[in-house]
């Protein structure tokens, strides 16, 4: 028996996820009083692969193959369950990010493993086997319980907080079979602005809204971040109107996201729009009209104009740093 | 090529979350049903791509797993555009038992190509696609934003980390969509309207399926405490709560 973690990397270093990802797994393992296996797919090396012995991985699993340098769905959901298969997981954990929503429904499927998407706590008991997850775009969670042998569990973005917990895990590698009538996907050209802080990754996120005014009104939005190392978001509206590119729309019918810290400048707080930053730790809403409703989601709040306050706030920051 | 598209019957997104029955069930009293955003804008990119002739589309279905309650929202999808319909009769008890409706009935009426959104308005699962994907062992593309079609072959662009990329596939293929697949839902005009009481819709009976979940019960978030206001011509105060009180930065 074993807890399965699937960890993703970049460019050979794992992401911070992927430590959340092992954390949370161990402790349900000790639930289950059981082992944590931790499962790598690509070229990383053993020293970057111990790291995940500091978060709680009694073993890690790695899979080197250039057959798997492109996501397949198909593909990596068969290594995943030739994985899980050998190392008779009973529980498998993955992040809820676009990896996850390719990969867990897939490996439901083949594990006949109940999904629990998008959990953001450890279970409420294990027996049966109970977890929390959010519904209605964050407007309500509810308690479900998965009846299979096998469950599969994405973990909710920045929802546990990781702790070292030193173990010295052993590391096997393992070639999984690959037979070439699995491969049905080809990629083709790739376009990626690397250096750039991604926004679904980002601990701090500063956004604008309509609020905002026009286009060239962005400055003090970008300084700020760029003084907080924070990531630019903005609304729908801002987004359709071409204010700004179309990946930085969060909300319901856009980005999710869960940083620490988001700063909303000029936005009103649209049930839609909350629907993509209601997990975030702490919520900033500078905005004129004190009755927004963005003020009823937000922890700290200044009724003010955003293109006075901005930058006030980044000389503020600046005397801090 | 034929063309499917998942609907999901979902409620409107600015329903408010309340439950009834000890918090087993939402509320529904005078909730707007609409079709889940996402397979909204799916639908529309597969009119589009149908309305070009070169691209040679016989057909659009669109499926649902549900009550006959969804009903209106399947009109809804023909008056819009798509050429039938195809209810499946049942309450759709969780993700895997929807996918394995969908894939059986898919079994047997193949598709080339298979639209399903990214996520529910409801259960937010972001599961039902990826799922009828392996129960018909056919690949899957996620997080996809666009979708062409050029000489028979189906083309998509899907986001990764700090960009996107180009995917080709062997069809069939389910594609499973985000933003910017379509830009804004198309509307269903008045001849549509007319004409879609005219359209099939046509009710399956659900085959036996294991449920792998349930829900014990929902809950509703933890009040958050009131916003803290801050004077404006004191911004240094929330850099001071920020970083001593929140602890964020
Ligand atoms: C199905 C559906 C899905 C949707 N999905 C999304 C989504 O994913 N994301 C999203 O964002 N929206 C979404 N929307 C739209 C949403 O309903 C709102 O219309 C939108 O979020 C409003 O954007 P906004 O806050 O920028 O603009 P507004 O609502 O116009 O708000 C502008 C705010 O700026 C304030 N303001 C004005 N001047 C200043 C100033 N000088 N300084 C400070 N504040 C100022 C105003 O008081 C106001 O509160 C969706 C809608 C639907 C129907
Ligand atoms: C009265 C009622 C009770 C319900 N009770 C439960 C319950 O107890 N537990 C539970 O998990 N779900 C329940 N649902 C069903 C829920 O609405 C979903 O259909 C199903 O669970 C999948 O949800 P998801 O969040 O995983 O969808 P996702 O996987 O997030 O949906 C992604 C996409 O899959 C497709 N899709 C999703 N659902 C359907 C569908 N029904 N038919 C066709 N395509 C679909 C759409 O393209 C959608 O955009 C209930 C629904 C109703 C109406």
């Amino acid at each position: 028996m074993s807890v399965l973690v699937f960890t993703e990397n970049w460019d050979g270093k794992f992401k911070k996820v992927s430590f959340e990802l092992v954390s949370y797994a161990s402790k349900i393992a000790e639930m289950l009083n059981t082992q944590t296996v931790a499962l790598s797919i690509g070229n990383v090396q053993d020293d970057e692969l111990n790291k995940l012995g500091n978060y709680g991985a009694d073993k890690i699993v790695s899979v080197k193959n250039d057959k798997l340098n492109i996501l397949d769905n198909q593909v990596y959901t068969s290594v995943i369950a030739q994985v899980a298969e050998k190392e008779g997981s009973k529980v498998v954990i993955i992040a809820q990010n676009n990896m996850g929503k390719a990969l867990a429904p897939r490996l439901s499927v083949k594990l006949k493993a109940g999904l629990g998407a998008g959990v953001s706590k450890l279970p409420s008991s294990v027996e049966p086997f109970t977890v929390f997850k959010k519904v209605y775009s964050g407007k309500a969670y509810s308690n479900l319980v998965i009846k299979s042998d096998i469950k599969i569990l994405t973990l909710a973005q920045n929802s546990f907080e990781f702790e070292e917990n030193n173990k010295s895990a052993s590391i096997e590698s393992f070639e999984p079979t690959l037979n070439d009538d699995l491969f049905k996907t080809k990629v083709g050209n790739v376009e990626k602005q690397t250096g750039k802080i991604l926004l679904t990754d980002a601990e701090i996120v500063i956004s604008g809204g309509r609020g905002m005014k026009a286009s060239d009104q962005w400055g003090p939005i970008e300084e700020l971040a760029e003084v907080l190392g924070a990531a630019t978001a903005c609304s729908r509206p801002v987004s359709d109107e071409g204010w700004r590119p179309h990946e930085e729309h969060t909300g319901q019918t856009g980005k999710i996201i869960a940083p620490n810290l988001y700063i909303a400048a000029g936005i009103s707080g649209a049930i839609q729009h909350l629907a993509g930053i209601s997990s975030s730790k702490c919520i900033v809403a500078i905005n004129t009209d004190k009755d927004a409703p963005i003020f009823e989601a937000a922890n700290y709040g200044i009724i003010g104009d955003a293109s006075k306050v901005l930058p006030e706030l980044i000389q503020a920051v600046k005397e801090i740093k | 090529m034929k063309i499917l598209v998942c609907l999901s019957n979902v409620p409107d997104t600015t329903t408010k979350a309340k439950f009834v029955n000890d918090n087993t069930a939402l509320d529904t009293t005078g909730v707007q049903w609409i079709i889940n955003p996402w397979d909204e804008l799916a639908l529309t990119r597969a009119i589009e791509l149908k309305s070009d002739a070169a691209n040679s589309i016989e057909n659009i279905t669109v499926i649902t797993v549900g009550g006959k309650d969804s009903e209106p929202t399947m009109r809804k999808a023909l008056a819009i555009g798509a050429d039938d319909a195809v209810r499946i009769d049942a309450e759709p008890k969780d993700a895997y038992y929807v996918a394995a409706q969908i894939a059986e009935y898919v079994k047997s009426n193949p598709f080339d190509l298979i639209f399903s959104g990214i996520e529910s308005a409801d259960y937010n699962g972001s599961a039902v696609g990826g799922m009828v994907s392996e129960f018909l062992n056919i690949p899957s593309v996620s997080a996809v934003s666009s979708v062409n079609i050029d000489g028979g072959q189906v083309k998509i662009t899907r986001d990764i980390d700090g960009g996107h990329e180009e995917v080709s596939s062997e069809l069939p293929v389910l594609a499973i969509v985000q933003k910017g697949i379509a830009k804004e839902p198309m509307i269903a005009a008045m001849r549509g309207i007319m004409m879609a009481r005219k359209k099939p819709l046509n009710v399956v009976a659900p085959m036996e399926v294991e449920v792998l979940t349930d829900v014990v019960n929902f809950e509703l978030p933890q009040p958050k405490p009131p916003c803290k206001m801050i004077d404006p011509e004191n911004v240094k105060e929330l850099v001071n709560l920020l970083q001593n009180e929140a602890k964020v930065i």
